[in-house]
């Protein structure tokens, strides 16, 4: 692809994601780029991962070859559970999802709207088996929703959009977004630009959104 | 005398009939009930409604009751997953229906059929096709839809040690589904790794309280199903 030089790399996209995360959060990370995040807590930040399938204190995956089959993350790869973790079942751990008790949740995405709608778990193709998982709970129940995702699918269509045109996950429910080319805020008036990734302009992204974009800085303030 | 142990699997599945709901435990495999499952689909029970958050890989556990075409629905939230390749077919085939429902919905209906509770609503999936055709309520300024609560004539499940009573604790993230399905099962069985007097249990660290279980199977050396999948093992 053209532009795979440029912009953020998977890991930058991650490391700048981790950047905006408080010390202290409860955070639940998707599969994917998401899971990358977990690899860059800035210096002095403790964050605490949740994993919809009961357990709180997520540590790194184990070496190849280690770890146990009954300890396992959401998407069923093992994990490590770091000291102070806990152990709990799925309707506990969906009251800390539906019950507003996690802080962020970092998902991907296959399309973000300017009202913040989000589509992340069906084509919506009619062979396709559909398959939702947690998504609809997290993003209806999580204090604040970043996604993380390529600007463009890798035929080069936008994914930043006026209108989701896959099956929604949810409704005006995405705060901010990450891409290889910039970090996005959801805003009352649409998409406004928080920052560019380096050597890249905002005429590079807006020929690749699918949407009006503000200018960093333009229209009122943030209200997420 | 309570003694609620059951000799065998066999004995343990012998109840279940044609046209049963059936919650199976486990996330992935962790907390399958591999045994209880293989022991059913010996029993020979079909036109089965499995609740369950996945459904199953390779060709043992629940997907190979799924392949034996015991199972007429599955009710569940991530019915595609890695080496899972038996239910495709026959979802696409139309020999086995599916009810998708958000996880957090699913752990949700499961906790409120076992605590008595008929529907609740949630914000979960409003505005999505999940929520199409099902009753929506506005409180509080925001949008809801009324999910049914659910329970089952049977729940298999999996710890890590009971006692005669029923009273269990689970092992890590295998603990997942079980606790709520076994509240919502009206008979519900545990298979587990070991089993204990009563007492040897400290009464602060149960999870399932023994009042939600009906029976205790002993499985001494329960197999894993990422291990049988990769010896390529197909049950029967």
């Amino acid at each position: 692809m053209s532009n795979a030089s440029i912009g953020w790399s998977r890991e930058e996209m991650a490391a700048r994601v981790a950047l905006d995360i408080p010390d202290g959060s409860y955070v639940n990370l998707g599969i994917g780029i998401p899971e990358l995040v977990a690899r860059y807590v800035p210096e002095e930040r403790e964050f605490i991962y949740h994993t919809e399938n009961g357990l709180l204190g997520m540590g790194p995956a184990p070496e190849e070859g280690g770890g146990e089959p009954e300890l396992i993350n959401a998407g069923k790869r093992r994990v490590t559970a770091l000291p102070g973790a806990a152990y709990f079942h799925h309707a506990d751990s969906f009251v800390m999802i539906r019950g507003g008790h996690l802080d962020l949740c970092v998902l991907g995405a296959l399309q973000v709207a300017q009202n913040g709608d989000l589509a992340n778990w069906s084509v919506g193709s009619p062979d396709a088996i559909p398959a939702v998982g947690g998504a609809m709970d997290l993003v209806a129940g999580v204090k604040a929703i970043y996604v993380v995702t390529q600007h463009v699918t890798k035929k080069g269509a936008p994914k930043l959009v006026e209108a989701c045109t896959f099956p929604l996950t949810g409704c005006g429910i995405v705060d901010r977004i990450y891409t290889d080319l910039a970090v996005i805020d959801v805003t009352d008036e649409g998409f406004r630009l928080v920052e560019l990734a380096p050597g890249i302009d905002e005429d590079h992204v807006r020929e690749r959104t699918d949407a009006p974009l503000l200018s960093i800085g333009e229209g009122r303030a943030v209200t997420s | 005398m309570i003694d609620k142990q059951i000799s065998s699997c066999a004995e343990a599945v012998a109840d279940v009939f044609d046209g049963a709901t059936v919650m199976i435990g486990g996330f992935g495999e962790a907390g399958s009930p591999i045994e209880l499952i293989h022991a059913l689909i010996d029993q020979g029970a079909r036109d089965l409604t499995v609740v369950n958050n996945n459904t199953g890989s390779g060709e043992v556990g629940l997907a190979a009751l799924i392949k034996a075409e015991r199972v007429s629905k599955m009710i569940c939230s991530y019915p595609r997953t890695t080496n899972s390749t038996v239910f495709p077919v026959l979802y696409k085939s139309g020999k086995t229906k599916l009810e998708l429902v958000p996880q957090g919905t699913l752990a949700e209906r499961i906790r409120a059929g076992g605590a008595g509770i008929p529907a609740f609503y949630t914000p979960t999936s409003v505005g999505t096709m999940l929520s199409e055709g099902k009753e929506h309520r506005t409180i509080d300024g925001r949008e809801y839809v009324l999910e049914r609560g659910l329970t089952a004539d049977f729940a298999f499940i999996k710890g890590s040690v009971a006692d005669r009573h029923g009273n269990i604790i689970y092992n890590k993230t295998a603990r997942n589904f079980a606790p709520i399905m076994a509240t919502a099962g009206r008979q519900t069985i545990v298979q587990a790794a070991k089993v204990v007097d009563p007492g040897e249990l400290d009464p602060e660290t149960i999870v399932t309280p023994g009042i939600f279980v009906q029976g205790v199977v002993h499985v001494a050396k329960p197999a894993h199903e990422s291990e049988q999948v990769a010896q390529g093992v197909s049950y029967p």
